[in-house]
């Protein structure tokens, strides 16, 4: 379908008026996609590191996730089972290849089954760590890999998302900087979620309510580091 | 789909009479509004946001070209394929072609308006692939053989009552017995109903609420989690978006991004985004491992450099018809296509011709407030002036809305002769009028006094009464 490339390229250069060989206009493109200019930041998340925690949790609570501050690594395991207990689950979570969960105690919960790998559509209870959090509006930001398969953050009916407290951003601006850190300029991941709350909707005479198709349930454990 | 825009009066009339279209509309006047307008003063700095946003799109509608270039090449770098359709048919020609090569059958579908602007639900069924829409309102919609009625509400026009005789109808496999009276019951049916398509489906298709050329990827922004299940289960994902979608960089996302939600449902953030690039990568444990992506122009090309360009600009929010008072009194289905309210009103003669979709602009009381609320700052009122002016110059409107339109030009451009008019018209209204206070019929009123009485005039016109208070004071 090239044709259909040059025939609509060609006409939004009449309409604009435009020439392709437009050296200023290519200049003015290749500049904007190399600098990225940051636009309008909101003051909200522009704090210091323990008012950014606060508000990060004061964020995703008021969107329906519930928050637990851990004050290590390795409490996390505890916590996970504490969650699944008040909640009545079965002591079972699923998980992918992420080296800092890995190198969590979970041996020291030996009632909990930890299976490895993406989601089935039967897991109750998954658990993934976060790339970052982003305390402007309470939002996680999760990416897709062996270390945290995709599926985990949509098939099960809870989600236990692990966040470092290190790794709370006070706007989206700063995930993107984080990104292109490890992945390189202009390059992503497959997927890049940006989660706020458990999933909803109101489309039923717009009366919201949890759980429409992906997890009725977010946890968030948020580790002091 | 069948456009009924032309019948926008009868669609209309028959909207009114409608009771339980007018009940549900009830939920858009009373929920929408206020939560809007709480979580845009709850942001400080969302006026500037506003401006920044408008001034991203019109950076990109002047570059449209070189950024879909862009855009293009970052996809095919990350191992997407691009392709372009110059109309509709061509869309839709392009996604069958892919399920057919995946030899496809069923295909999940993210809610996407573009999916719904190129008809492509009906062309799949008429060539033996099933849709399956996994949005719920888009599911309640697509078992009522229906259309959205809203861009991010499609099921708002039914009724909860509705949703349940509908699920009783079509989800035979479950007991006839089983008790649907709460909403979350319904939810939760839908739910595991759904739950089993995404795993059956050989192909997931969304729409993009943004186009990303730094990076090539594509974004939507969804509350379910449906958009996100429908593209990382199947192996193949089709993503389909018209041009205007695109945005420099993810900045510049950000930016729109921080108006979206807070202008649609009143939400700081919609609980997914989702960026996705490319396919899975060959480690990667989940998605889809091939994706395409489907460009679509439609009619946006043209609109470039014209005076409709601003209309590009939309992010298909919704605010513009959730504020709007013809909304509010006839609903989405009464505009005949794809697109109603405001924006509808200005896109559609666009997208359709104004032969077919003139009555829309003139649906309008210009009360402004679509404009007001609109976070891309679209002047919509003065683009639906625009089209009524192009109604008027090519001879598309009755006879008598021309003949009564010349009668007022010729009065309104001779002040003395207008006011001697009114001064007559005004005099002798209010003394026939003087016993009552009001007219139940007046001759060329018929119009107004079929539904209420025509207030009479009181005292001298207003003209008269501005000249004697700045007399005395």
């Amino acid at each position: 379908m090239s044709d259909a490339r040059t025939a609509i390229l060609a006409r939004m250069r009449a309409s604009l008026g435009q020439r392709a060989e437009d050296t200023a206009r290519r200049a003015a493109v290749a500049d904007r996609l190399q600098r990225a200019p940051r636009g309008v930041i909101p003051a909200r998340g522009q704090l210091d590191p323990a008012a950014r925690t606060e508000l990060f949790c004061k964020m995703a609570e008021a969107v329906q996730a519930s928050v637990a501050r851990v004050a290590s690594a390795a409490a996390v395991p505890g916590e996970v089972c504490a969650y699944l207990k008040t909640h009545n689950l079965p002591a079972r979570v699923r998980m992918g290849a992420d080296a800092r969960l890995a190198a969590m105690p979970w041996a020291g919960q030996p009632h909990l089954e930890v299976a490895s790998g993406r989601a089935e559509g039967s897991d109750l209870a998954t658990v993934s760590h976060a790339l970052g959090g982003v305390a402007e509006t309470g939002t996680l930001v999760l990416t897709a890999g062996t270390d945290n398969p995709t599926t985990l953050n949509f098939l099960p009916e809870h989600h236990i998302a692990v966040v470092r407290e290190s790794d709370l951003v006070g706007d989206y601006e700063s995930i993107w900087d984080r990104l292109r850190q490890i992945h390189g300029k202009g390059v992503m991941p497959r997927t890049v979620n940006m989660i706020t709350g458990p999933s909803r909707s109101a489309d039923i005479e717009q009366t919201l309510l949890l759980g429409a198709h992906g997890p009725r349930a977010l946890h968030i454990i948020v580790v002091a580091d | 789909m069948h456009i009924t825009s032309p019948a926008f009066k009868d669609n209309a009339r028959a909207a009114l009479d409608d009771d339980a279209l007018q009940r549900a509309l009830g939920n858009v006047r009373s929920g929408f509004i206020g939560k809007r307008a709480k979580a845009a003063a709850a942001l400080p700095e969302f006026e500037q946001l506003r401006d920044a946003a408008r001034d991203i799109k019109d950076h990109v509608l002047a570059h449209l070209d070189l950024y879909l270039e862009a855009y293009a090449d970052k996809v095919e770098a990350s191992g997407g394929h691009v392709h372009w359709a110059q109309s509709a048919e061509d869309a839709r020609r392009i996604i069958l072609g892919i399920c057919e090569a995946k030899k496809a059958r069923t295909v999940t579908k993210g809610k996407s308006m573009i999916t719904e602007e190129i008809g492509l639900n009906a062309f799949l069924e008429e060539h033996a692939v099933t849709p399956v829409e996994t949005d719920l309102g888009e599911y309640i919609i697509q078992l009522r053989g229906e259309h959205p009625s809203h861009i991010i509400a499609p099921a708002v026009h039914v009724n909860k009552d509705q949703v349940e005789e509908d699920f009783r109808r079509v989800h035979t496999h479950l007991d006839p017995a089983r008790n649907l009276e709460e909403p979350t019951t319904l939810l939760s049916e839908a739910r595991a109903v759904l739950r089993d398509k995404y795993f059956q489906a050989d192909i997931g298709i969304t729409g993009a609420n943004f186009l990303v050329a730094e990076t090539g990827s594509s974004i939507i922004v969804t509350n379910e989690g449906n958009g996100d299940l429908t593209q990382i289960l199947p192996k193949t994902h089709i993503v389909v978006a018209s041009v205007e979608k695109v945005v420099p960089t993810l900045e510049d996302m950000s930016q729109i991004m921080r108006v979206l939600a807070r202008s649609a449902t009143g939400q700081d953030m919609s609980v997914y985004t989702t960026l996705s690039t490319g396919p899975k990568r060959p480690e990667d444990p989940d998605g889809p491992e091939d994706y395409h992506v489907v460009l679509l122009d439609n009619g946006r090309s043209a609109m470039l450099g014209s005076e409709f360009q601003e209309m590009l600009r939309c992010i298909r929010c919704g605010a513009c018809m959730n504020h709007c008072p013809v909304y509010h009194a006839v609903g989405g289905h009464a505009y005949g296509w794809v697109y109603p309210g405001p924006m509808g009103a200005v896109l559609t003669p666009s997208l359709i011709g104004v032969d077919q979709a003139g009555h829309l602009p003139n649906a309008s009381t210009f009360c402004g407030r679509c404009e007001s609320v609109c976070p891309m700052r679209i002047p919509l009122p003065k683009m639906m002036r625009h089209w009524r002016e192009r109604e008027f110059s090519r001879n598309l409107n009755p006879a008598a809305a021309r003949y009564g339109l010349g009668l007022w030009a010729f009065f309104a451009k001779r002040p003395a002769v207008y006011h001697a008019a009114m001064r007559l018209a005004i005099g002798t209204l209010s003394r026939l009028g003087r016993r009552s206070g009001r007219f139940a019929s007046l001759p060329f009123a018929g119009g107004w006094t079929r539904f209420r009485d025509l207030p009479a005039p009181q005292g001298p016109t207003f003209q008269a009464q501005w000249a004697k208070q700045r007399k005395s004071a």
